[in-house]
């Protein structure tokens, strides 16, 4: 039942329309991106506007966002807090990119395919299908809400020719199909062509329904749910890469499930104590191991990651490896221990890293070697200074993640003030870009932005002072196989490109 | 940031509250920005969301940072210096009662404390364990062997805010109901289980009688219902009740 995946993640389910399905290939899937992240090599694609309920056109907006969203709101005065994207995530071809939002709904966009006519609208994304994934729910033995907020969605690789997706909220996951229909049945024999019965007597002849094309219908369908498995809210899943099971973890428990089975799920890694007084570490974070089913990773809020061998035994709860940076006590402060929780864990495609965000860093370990991280990359030190504000405004909790790109050369994450960063792992470059509607014309390249710390500033620097911490970039995507990324800024979505391609 | 011997940045008008604390002996800036922080980190978590969950991991790191702020409190003596230095040392007993004063407080409707309370009793080592309670929380900071008789206006901005979340707090009566639904063994935000957790430890000589404070009031929304996912502990609470 386990398959030994190591060769399943080079596999290319690349996959048209309706085609049938297409036996995998068994060589790698080309990567484009060997030339790393670059300086100052980045354009906007386009600026992507969450729907909204208000649907109300804006005139002033580019003409090729109002082709692109032309029948979504657009004037982002009137988002409502709902439209707040909490997630965003690219299947595993990166035809598709979900967005997952705080007002229950996940929003997928569909890559523009190559045309002769408009070369230069390829690799912008369109809405493709949008839907209510979850409600907002009430608990009435607690009197609590349990909010609909979208929390993560995983991509199922493709096995046919619909598209399977998880999203999950604070308390219940559920696996959604997103199928195609453009072709209807026509010509009943009961039935006329407004779906009205006929009158049997005035049946004279009998026909044979042909199938006939209709304007493409994108619908997606909930088909399982996993419910009532998590006190907990949950901050995470993943898909293992056996694609028959995932896990799903909340602040003290994780749980494996059959994607068949909705109503017994395994619970592999328990952290509460007998006694909730004792609790002073939570779970942030999970992930299953790219090509070993059997492994998974785990970090805390204590700066830990543990790595655990679901073969040693039922309950996780003793790791095979742990991870831990000793503290430097240089940097000791009563925010040390807030610092160090980390938000997001990641392994790299090869499968031999795992990347940690932090509230400052992020940090790459080599799986063999667990005392110390191989690489270390500062987000944002300037805020070093500033943590007591931060703590005072609860900005200290806020979670960024994290993302490899494809060859895992780069990795990039998010900061304040529509700030993200990318660090070209072999070159030690980085880079510092904005995502905002003022600053970004559609194919200008983006202009690298800089902090400065102290002293003079310089003209188009920014002082550390001038930040906006409202505007965080906690959710990026990058695309599986090219230099393609999606940056979610409140309600916005931005694709950026580099201009090599 | 709070290394010692760097200047702190959090609390603003530093001027006007070494000022006000001209008459306090042996209260170094540190310790009153670790003070503040103390402070502020209980009131962040009271203010915990009656509507929704509270967020779990961040009540920890808390609740965390509070038990760091207590351990290093009692490594400097200053935690021990306070009860000396309060007006009048009240016998344990009469610190127990204070705690079933607190329960009383609890169990009626309103969020007033106990009478007993602000009178001139221990209010040093009660202040730091206890402005758990909204409307005993002022009366407290006022009698605090850390603050200055007089305004708190003086204490600059900070200080100020947090009188205005305290008289927030103080106004949110419905939210008392909600207590009796509340987990009675403490849910681990449970603020005095916390600080109880943290007395256990290490705290010989005059703070022992504080343990007696042990599972006080718990806040006005202190109790973040986390822990009462658990069904067969919410019915032992109601059966008890």
């Amino acid at each position: 039942m386990v398959l030994q995946p190591s060769e399943r993640h080079y596999r290319d389910w690349n996959h048209r329309r309706l085609g049938p399905w297409c036996s995998p290939t068994g060589s790698p899937a080309p990567l484009s991106c060997e030339t790393g992240c670059g300086e100052g090599s980045w354009i906007l694609v386009c600026r992507l506007l969450v729907p909204t309920q208000v649907s109300l056109l804006s005139m002033e907006e580019d003409i090729d966002t109002r082709k692109i969203n032309n029948s979504f709101l657009r004037d982002h005065s009137y988002a409502t807090e709902a439209d707040i994207i909490s997630t965003v995530e690219f299947n595993h071809t990166g035809e598709l990119l979900a967005t997952g939002d705080k007002g229950g709904r996940v929003v997928i966009f569909q890559r523009e395919q190559e045309s002769k006519n408009q070369v230069h609208r390829r690799g912008e994304y369109n809405v493709y299908s949008t839907f209510q994934s979850h409600e907002p729910e009430f608990d009435y033995l607690k009197s609590l809400e349990i909010e609909e907020k979208i929390n993560k969605i995983r991509w199922l690789p493709q096995q046919n020719a619909a598209y399977f997706l998880l999203s999950t909220n604070d308390k219940t996951v559920k696996l959604w199909k997103v199928s195609e229909r453009d072709k209807r049945p026509e010509g009943y024999n009961l039935k006329d062509e407004e779906g009205r019965l006929r009158d049997p007597a005035t049946i004279t002849t009998l026909r044979v329904p042909v199938l006939r094309p209709m304007d493409l219908m994108v619908e997606a369908t909930p088909r399982r749910v996993f419910a009532n498995a998590h006190t907990y809210h949950i901050n995470s899943i993943s898909v293992n890469s056996d694609y028959e099971t995932y896990m799903s973890a909340d602040d003290l428990r994780i749980n494996l499930w059959n994607f068949e089975i909705t109503n017994q799920s395994f619970n592999i890694v328990d952290i509460k104590p007998a006694n909730m007084e004792e609790l002073t570490e939570v779970i942030t974070a999970a992930e299953f191991h790219p090509h070993h089913c059997n492994t998974f990773v785990y970090s805390s809020s204590k700066g830990t990651i543990r790595l655990c061998d679901m073969r040693a035994s039922a309950l996780c709860d003793r790791h095979t490896k742990f991870f831990e940076e000793p503290e430097d006590p240089s940097n000791r402060s009563f925010f040390s221990e807030i610092i160090s929780s980390i938000s997001d864990v990641k392994f790299s495609h090869s499968g031999r890293y795992i990347m940690t965000r932090d509230y400052l860093t992020v940090k790459v370990w080599d799986l063999n070697m667990e005392n110390r991280p191989i690489e270390t990359y500062q987000v944002h030190d300037y805020l070093r200074s500033k943590l007591c504000s931060l703590y005072e405004n609860d900005c200290i909790f806020d979670k960024f993640e994290c993302v490899w790109n494809g060859s895992d050369s780069v990795i990039m994450t998010g900061s304040y003030n529509n700030f993200f960063r990318m660090f070209d792992r072999n070159t030690k470059r980085d880079v510092t870009l904005e995502a905002s509607r003022e600053n970004s014309k559609p194919r200008a390249i983006l202009k690298p932005r800089k902090v400065c710390v102290g002293g003079k500033r310089r003209k188009d620097e920014i002082s550390v002072d001038s930040l906006d911490f409202s505007k965080k970039i906690l959710h990026t995507a990058w695309h599986p196989s090219e230099n393609i990324i999606a940056v979610a800024a409140t309600n916005n979505l931005y694709i950026f490109q580099d201009k090599v391609n | 940031m709070f290394a010692r011997g760097l200047k702190r940045k959090c609390v603003g008008h530093e001027e006007d509250v070494e000022g006000a604390l001209a008459g306090l002996k042996t209260v170094s800036s540190y310790s009153l920005q670790r003070q503040s922080l103390l402070d502020m980190s209980l009131v962040k978590l009271q203010l915990c969301h009656m509507l929704v969950e509270p967020n779990l991991c961040r009540s920890v790191l808390i609740a965390n940072t509070v038990r760091q702020i207590q351990e290093e409190m009692t490594q400097d003596g200053t935690w021990r210096a306070v009860a000396p230095q309060a007006a009048e040392r009240a016998p344990l007993d009469h610190l127990v009662s204070t705690e079933i004063l607190c329960r009383a407080a609890w169990g009626q409707e309103g969020a007033h404390p106990a009478p007993g309370l602000g009178d001139g009793h221990t209010q040093g080592p009660v202040s730091d364990l206890c402005p758990v309670t909204s409307a005993q929380a002022p009366r407290h900071l006022q009698s605090s062997a850390w603050e200055m008789d007089g305004p708190r206006e003086n204490r600059g901005s900070f200080h100020k805010s947090l009188d205005q979340i305290f008289e927030t707090l103080e106004t949110k009566n419905p939210s008392c109901m909600e207590e009796l639904f509340s987990d009675v063994d403490s849910p681990y935000y449970d603020l005095d289980t916390v600080l109880t957790g943290m007395m256990g430890g290490a705290r010989p000589g005059p703070c022992e009688g504080l343990e007696g404070l042990a599972p006080a009031t718990p806040g006005p929304s202190s109790s973040c219902k986390s822990d009462l996912g658990e069904l067969d502990h919410v019915v032992e609470i109601l059966v008890e009740t």
